[in-house]
Formats: structure tokens, C-alpha cells, sequence
């Protein structure tokens, strides 16, 4: 649970760092380059399958971690203990990793499915001819629906990190009378940051903030 | 602090035995003193209802003074009661107003069942102990203290982690119903110290695996088995339990 989730974390810092060149505000020349680069490396579908992989892996342990824990307490209390003592997020990985997992099928069939399997537009930059994801981009944000459905994944994400990053380096007995702090303050800030970075490519796009 | 008196409405788990299925059943009870525990609250519960010919409520209780681990009620919502670091026969009646109602449970958890009332079978921790809480090595004669020196912060941490008393209520408040804090209080308290070395990997793997047996949850980090230790343990026994299961696993 705690390997593969700090394995899907690098690769939303993957992510996140194509996904920002939206912001270079070039037209989507550098988005599509990069879209391209990512698209058309063997290495990068390789590891791509090994993304799924991991993905595929981190939902089958959630789930087997979620119904076995639950099995352990066949009578609950009368009155639950609720906040008293943890947080609400930490006692609700199972279901924000739920909402992840319906919010990840929409932004498959949104991208990943027409760049993969559609032929999409093209565009030519330098005699070089590639799909033009970022029109597609575009055209996706400026629907208000899909810009609610991005923002509400992007905060599941934030509260699934928020106790997803500390509790992986927990589980994987890193000494955290040393580096608790640091674990903990680095993943605050990289979960809340990397959320709202995600968030406002929607948002910034809907709103006109990118040309 | 001033005195007072307090009448309350008590909603308290009722159940004859293991097989039985049990319910709530709500008593009232009055003239209750501020500068009584809330065992001896109990007690004038239960003496009334012999006097009217019932059955007394079952709960466990021995030390009363926080250091055997026996006293065991979910009390409004929280293992021990609203008290931080403190156990049931430390909870003091000042801790209520008058009007109050309190709804007490038994700890629930698989590996903990229900005997009668309020207290539950928690001898898989003695099996859990059984399984390896223990140094088994022959250490010879008493030998002078300074010559086995001892880093001063491990055998802080130790004597910390030493103090668990083995209450279960980290089982009881974790939404898993897991015993990591427990077990890993008991391996962190040998590992740390000389002595504990030389069997540390196999008692990591030996705990673990009886913690399993016994039906505890797995561990998700919720902190909340921390919140509720009547002695303070701390959740950094439960990485210090990851990593001394991993390396055991890996080079065993």
C-alpha cells in the first residue's frame, strides 16, 4: 500500500509538471510538445504500463486493507468517536480513494482515451506535426461540468495525500522521531500545493487566464 | 474545587454472556458527588440494584489507581473517558454536570469479545506477550551496571514504550481494531535496550504474526489508538514496530 502510493506520488509530480506548461501561455506550443514527448517515447509507454500496474495494485490493496480492517469489529459503538483523536480524512482513505477512482475514470475517457486511441486534430510546429492536445484541453475547461468534477478529484486528492504522504513513510518504519516533522510539514505542503496546482489548470482555463 | 451533587441518566451495555446478545439499558441515578470516580459511581449503581434484587453491572477494575490496565468503558464515545492520559478509575464524577447522560460500552473488537457487560476476554494479549514479549536469554549473575553502558535517549525511549499497561483501549478507539500501538510498545521496550537485541527479529515476526492470529486489524496511521493511551505511548513505537518487522522479514 505504502510503496505503490509513494509510487503514484512521483508520478503526479510527473504530471503536474507537463500539465503547468499550459501557463507558458505560448498558444499551447510547449503543452503540445510535451503532450507529444510523452506520447511517442517507448520508455514513457513502458513505464506508463508499469503506471497502471501500480495504480491497479494500489486499488486492489486499498480495497483488501479496507473490507479486512472493517471485518475486525463486527459490533460497532452506539457512539462513535468520531473526531476525537484523528482526522476525519485519515479514517476516510477508503472512500476519498473511491471518489479518486470514479474522478480517474472521467479524466481517462476525457484525455488519455481520444489521445491514445481517437485521431485528434493536429497541429505543426517547425515542419514537426503533432496531435493538439491542448485545444482539446480548452475545449474540455470551458465546460462548467467538467470543471466542478476537477476541482472536487483535485481536493479528494489533496485530503488522500494529506494522510496518504505520512502515513506511507510510517508504515514503512522510517525512524519519524527524527523525521516526523519533516515528513509531515513536506507532506502538508506538497499535498496541498500539488492539489491546487492540479485545480487551477481548470479553473485558469475556464476563466480565460491562458491564450 | 467545589463540591456538588449531581443526578444522571446512565445508558449502560447490558449483556448475560459471550453467546448472549445484549442491549442498552438506561438506569438513573442521583445524589452523585463530584469527588467520586466514576467506578465508584458505578458502584452505587450496582449497589442499588442488588438491593433491588438485579444483577449488578459487570465491569473489570482491580488497581484503581491507573497502573494495572483493567478498568475497560467506552464512555461517551471515547476509550477511558473525556480525560486525557488517564484510565476509567482515574475519571473523576467532577468531569460531569448535573443532567448529564453517559452511554458506556465494552470495548468492541473481534479479538476482544464480550464476556458480560462491560468486560471483555483480552487474553489474546497475553498470547500476544506469549508469543515473544519477552527476553528468553541467560544473562548470568548480576553484573555492575556501568559495564553494559546504555545510551541515555533508547533507554528513555524504552522505559516509555515500557510503560504500556496493556488496557487495549488503542484497540478500542482504532477504526481497525488494531493492537499496533500495544505491540509495538512491547517490541520497541526490548529492541531498544542490550539485552532485547539478540532476539529481535524473531520476536518482531513471532508478535506480529500472533497479533494477526488473534484477529486484530492492520495498522492505517490514524493516530487515534495515541489520542486515547492512558500512558502517553507514542505512534513512533509503531514505525519503530514497521521497521524491525521489515528488516526481521528480510533478513530471517
Amino acid at each position: 500500500m505504502s510503496l505503490t502510493g509513494i509510487f503514484l506520488i512521483t508520478f503526479l509530480v510527473v504530471h503536474v509538471g507537463i500539465n503547468a506548461c499550459i501557463w507558458a501561455n505560448d498558444g499551447g506550443q510547449m503543452f503540445n510538445l510535451a503532450s507529444h514527448f510523452m506520447a511517442t517515447t517507448i520508455v514513457i509507454r513502458i513505464i506508463e504500463v508499469g503506471l497502471f500496474a501500480g495504480l491497479l495494485l494500489h486499488i486492489v490493496q486499498g480495497l483488501v486493507v479496507e473490507f479486512q480492517n472493517r471485518a475486525k469489529r463486527k459490533i460497532g459503538y452506539a457512539v462513535p468517536m468520531g473526531n476525537k483523536g484523528s482526522k476525519w480524512y485519515s479514517r476516510s482513505m477508503g472512500l476519498l480513494g473511491t471518489l479518486l477512482l470514479f474522478f480517474l475514470v472521467v479524466h481517462l475517457k476525457d484525455f488519455w482515451v481520444p489521445s491514445r486511441f481517437m485521431d485528434l486534430p493536429t497541429t505543426n510546429y517547425d515542419g514537426k506535426e503533432v496531435a493538439n492536445q491542448y485545444a482539446e484541453l480548452i475545449r474540455i475547461f470551458h465546460n462548467p461540468v467538467a470543471v466542478v468534477i476537477y476541482i472536487l478529484g483535485c481536493a479528494s486528492l489533496m485530503y488522500h495525500l494529506l494522510h496518504g504522504f505520512q502515513s506511507s513513510f510510517r508504515t514503512l518504519g522510517v525512524p519519524n522521531g527524527k523525521y516526523i516533522n519533516l515528513i509531515r510539514n513536506f507532506g502538508f505542503g506538497f499535498s496541498v500545493i500539488i492539489s491546487i496546482a492540479f485545480a487551477m489548470m481548470p479553473i485558469s482555463v475556464f476563466l480565460d487566464w491562458v491564450t | 474545587m467545589e463540591h456538588y451533587k449531581m443526578g444522571l441518566t446512565l445508558k449502560i451495555w447490558r449483556q448475560k454472556n459471550s453467546q448472549s446478545k445484549g442491549h442498552f439499558a438506561t438506569y438513573k441515578v442521583e445524589d452523585i458527588s463530584s469527588e467520586m470516580s466514576f467506578l465508584e459511581m458505578i458502584d452505587v449503581l450496582n449497589e442499588r440494584l442488588i438491593r433491588e434484587g438485579e444483577d449488578p453491572v459487570a465491569f473489570d477494575h482491580d488497581c484503581r489507581e491507573g497502573i494495572c490496565g483493567t478498568c475497560s468503558m467506552y464512555i461517551n464515545g471515547r476509550p477511558h473517558g473525556p480525560w486525557h492520559a488517564n484510565t476509567v478509575c482515574q475519571l473523576h464524577m467532577r468531569a460531569y454536570k448535573d443532567g448529564d447522560s453517559i452511554t458506556i460500552e465494552p470495548w468492541r473488537a473481534n479479538a476482544f469479545p464480550v464476556i458480560k457487560d462491560l468486560i471483555v476476554d483480552r487474553s489474546a494479549f497475553d498470547r500476544i506477550i506469549q508469543a515473544g514479549g519477552y527476553i528468553s536469554i541467560n544473562t548470568g549473575n548480576p553484573v555492575d551496571a556501568n559495564s553494559l553502558p546504555v545510551d541515555k535517549n533508547l533507554a528513555d525511549a524504552s522505559f516509555a514504550a515500557a510503560a504500556c499497561i496493556g488496557c487495549g483501549a488503542c484497540v478500542a478507539a482504532c477504526k481497525n481494531s488494531s493492537a499496533m500501538l500495544f505491540v509495538s510498545a512491547k517490541v520497541s521496550h526490548l529492541a531498544l535496550l542490550p539485552q532485547g537485541h539478540p532476539e529481535r527479529k524473531s520476536r518482531a515476526l513471532n508478535m506480529v504474526a500472533q497479533m494477526d492470529k488473534e484477529g486484530f486489524g492492520g495498522c492505517t496511521n490514524t493516530q487515534a489508538c495515541e489520542s486515547v493511551c492512558p500512558k502517553e505511548i507514542s505512534m513512533t513505537n509503531i514505525a519503530k514496530l514497521n521497521s524491525e518487522f521489515i528488516f526481521a522479514g528480510l533478513s530471517e
